[in-house]
């Protein structure tokens, strides 16, 4: 607390109000799904906070080490609901690690891949963008943003039939081929969606308000953050320009041209919500500009390995295999048996580290504050739950 | 500074000799195997000396067969283009208990709490050592090999199939 | 009187030239109920981003009356269980339940809160169907359904609100009091 004169010390020292115990969520519309928040405040100003997690525990790893490894596939979609191509290439490449350099993914697998994961990504930023606006009190923009994300998810549901939960990579490639119609979809959504990314950003990021509600408002300082093994937008949000998409480029990501955008504190201290915000924003463009190489790119071929047939059936050995996922690093620790069903999956989630950083940067900060910094970490429960 | 795997490996062997009792950087999956005694000091190594600042996952493994439990650490670096580690600690299923690291790496202590809801793997020291996904009163650790679903939850049937 | 269902409004064929509106207080009631019927916001999982893009532009759940999602049960009608319920989350969702107002209507969105879903066999810490603490009006298939189907299962609600009778406290005749549990 800092004052001019010391008669202003001693009076905010008599203001202090008694403390109070507010329990947030695990319904609450501004958490983003089941996160219960227990937040101890002084009048408006948060002391400390706790999150509690585990309202949404859907036993993912439990289900690994209980059915087939194929699958298992279908539960790695309902960890992170809003990027699940990543969480199959994610699973698919701990379990195609095991067989060692001996399988050689298909180019074309690689590709369409690439495009599905990079598609997904914008969708996700753009809910994740749309729903951030609303809790800090636009609804405009999440109306725009869904509109778009549609438009993503109509390409999803021609390439694998579902519009949320795909169970489209597999391990040794991917389940169906896309044909030249959906290539023409992808490339019309290219076309259309680069112009409004700006328009979104115009609608947005240069709002008052908006920039009034996020700038200088919880600030993650990069020790912090690493100490934390914060990942993703979160991470490149305090200037860390840290991608595995660049740093350890898995699949063919180092074939594409792209940017790893970082905060810079533009508009307020580097690392506050408006940075990590504005790193979603400039991601969308790079994502775009990935998918548009990748679709001029794409050879023909085949689809899936025919190294992997049949039954799926991952030699003995343990592997860890990390990909960066929309949230940021995700990855998997598998042990295999050579049986077909795995021996134990454990899932690194991007998010669970991600909203585990709360309390040491709420505090000091406004109640009202505290909505605007979880919806600028952007997690889904699915995955932080597990 | 180490940066590649082989001079990280070298300078923790030299500092610790045969204090890390298994070495394999063969597999799919480089690790070291220490003793439960020996891991904050090598920790505390890994990240101040080595520069290993990241704790990326923490899995509990329950080896079956009499082997006991397993805890395995990837400890990495921010800058992602160097290497990491991954580091073994076993433990009997009876005694599962290895000293916290949570003042070394903050994200060890959900880590920590997890592990110890799911594999029941105790880790000594840790502020608060609660259940962090099931609920406060669920009794059991679900990723152990032997656990069996309870039939009611409060009351409520749960397994149907 | 004309059977309501024929009606675009339910109002039945009253109208006179003039501007008097006979019919029964049932049918009254019960269209101002179907034609804002207020949902609660209660989001728990995947099934909650559809109901988010049935809320939002291309679907658009305004146009069928039911638009403002509420983020408190006191104001809500409607109960869309959308997503996994755990045994954690359980007893708030009995009590998000108990919280809400008479006439109150739940429906069961996604094959989890039908079911357990793909968790029926293997997820210890999964509730097997909502309908084990609270009583469910509709039940939509799906994993997660499509907004289609979540709107399908709007208008079953609503078919479910025209059928009410103002006196009869058992409601539809059949809804069940007490809970199964």
């Amino acid at each position: 607390m800092s004052s001019d004169s010391a008669t202003t010390a001693v009076n905010a020292g008599d203001l202090r109000t008694e403390e109070m115990l507010l329990n947030m969520g695990p319904q609450h519309p501004a958490t983003h799904g089941v996160l219960r928040v227990m937040v101890r405040t002084d009048g408006e100003v948060v002391l400390d906070c706790e999150p509690h997690v585990g309202y949404l525990h859907r036993c993912f790893e439990k289900h690994c080490e209980s059915v087939t490894t194929l699958q298992s596939v279908l539960y790695t979609d309902r960890l992170d609901y809003l990027t699940a191509m990543g969480n199959n290439w994610g699973f698919c490449m701990a379990v195609e690690k095991l067989w060692g350099p001996e399988l050689v993914i298909p180019e074309r697998a690689e590709y369409i891949r690439v495009i599905c994961q990079e598609l997904n990504r914008i969708a996700s930023h753009l809910l994740a963008i749309g729903t951030y606006g609303m809790d800090v009190g636009a609804i405009t923009p999440f109306l725009y943003c869904f509109r778009e994300r549609e438009k993503i998810l109509t390409i999803f549901e021609h390439i694998c039939g579902q519009r949320l939960n795909y169970n489209y990579i597999r391990p040794g490639g991917v389940a169906y081929d896309i044909d030249d119609a959906m290539l023409g979809m992808i490339r019309d959504f290219c076309a259309y969606f680069g112009p409004k990314v700006d328009e979104y950003d115009d609608l947005l990021s240069t709002n008052d308000i908006f920039v009034h509600r996020t700038a200088h408002v919880g600030v993650l300082p990069v020790k912090t953050a690493i100490d934390y093994g914060c990942t993703g937008p979160v991470l490149r949000g305090s200037g860390v320009a840290r991608d595995l998409r660049k740093d350890q480029p898995y699949g063919i990501y180092e074939r594409f041209q792209f940017n790893v955008p970082v905060g810079t504190g533009e508009r307020g201290t580097l690392g506050d919500c408006f940075d990590r915000y504005m790193v979603r924003v400039r991601e969308m463009r790079e994502s775009l500009r990935i998918v548009e190489q990748a679709v001029k790119g794409i050879p023909g071929g085949e689809i899936r390995s025919t190294k992997i047939k049949g039954k799926i059936r991952p030699p003995k050995g343990e592997a860890y295999t990390r990909i960066e996922n929309s949230r940021g690093e995700l990855g998997f620790y598998v042990v295999s048996e050579g049986k077909e069903v795995l021996y134990r999956v454990k899932c690194r989630a991007p998010s669970f580290h991600n909203i585990s950083v709360l309390p040491a940067i709420s505090r000091g900060a406004m109640v009202a504050d505290l909505i605007a910094i979880i919806g600028s970490m952007d997690i889904v429960l699915g995955e932080v739950d597990r | 500074m180490a940066m590649d795997r082989t001079t990280l490996v070298a300078e923790v062997e030299k500092a610790f000799g045969a204090r890390i009792t298994e070495k394999d950087l063969a597999g799919f999956e480089p690790f070291l195997r220490c003793e439960p005694a020996t891991w904050p000091e090598l920790a505390r190594f890994l990240k101040e000396r080595c520069g290993l600042d990241m704790l990326c996952c923490l899995t509990g493994v329950d080896r079956g067969k009499g082997q006991g439990l397993e805890a395995i650490y990837n400890v990495e670096a921010c800058d992602a283009k160097r290497c990491g580690i991954s580091i073994r600690i076993r433990v009997p299923l009876d005694n599962p208990v290895i000293p916290s690291v949570e003042k070394v790496w903050q994200t060890a202590d959900w880590h920590e709490r997890e592990c110890w809801d799911l594999v029941g793997i105790r880790f000594e020291g840790h502020h608060n050592l609660v259940r962090i996904l099931c609920a406060e009163d669920w009794e059991g650790h679900p990723l152990r090999k032997d656990y069996k679903s309870p039939d009611r939850y409060h009351g409520i049937k749960n397994n149907v199939v | 009187m004309a059977d309501i269902h024929d009606q675009e409004f339910g109002l039945g064929d009253g109208a006179t030239q003039d501007g008097i509106l006979l019919t029964r207080v049932d049918q009254l009631i019960n269209w101002t109920r179907k034609s804002s019927v207020w949902p609660m916001t209660f989001g728990l999982a995947c099934c909650a981003i559809e109901m988010m893009a049935t809320g939002a532009s291309s679907y658009d759940i305004d146009r069928f009356g039911s638009g403002p999602f509420r983020a408190t049960p006191r104001q809500a009608d409607l109960m869309i269980v959308a997503g996994t319920v755990s045994h954690k989350m359980a007893p708030r969702v009995k009590r998000l339940y108990d919280q809400m107002p008479e006439p109150k209507f739940v429906m069961a969105m996604g094959a989890c809160t039908v079911s357990g879903g793909p968790y029926i066999k293997h997820g210890y810490h999964v509730l097997k169907g909502v309908d084990r603490i609270v009583p469910v009006d509709v039940y939509v298939p799906g994993c997660p359904p499509r907004p289609e189907a979540l709107l399908e299962g709007l208008f079953r609600i609503q078919e479910k609100m025209e059928r009410e009778r103002l006196l009869d406290k058992t409601r539809c005749g059949a809804r069940p009091k007490v809970l199964v549990e």
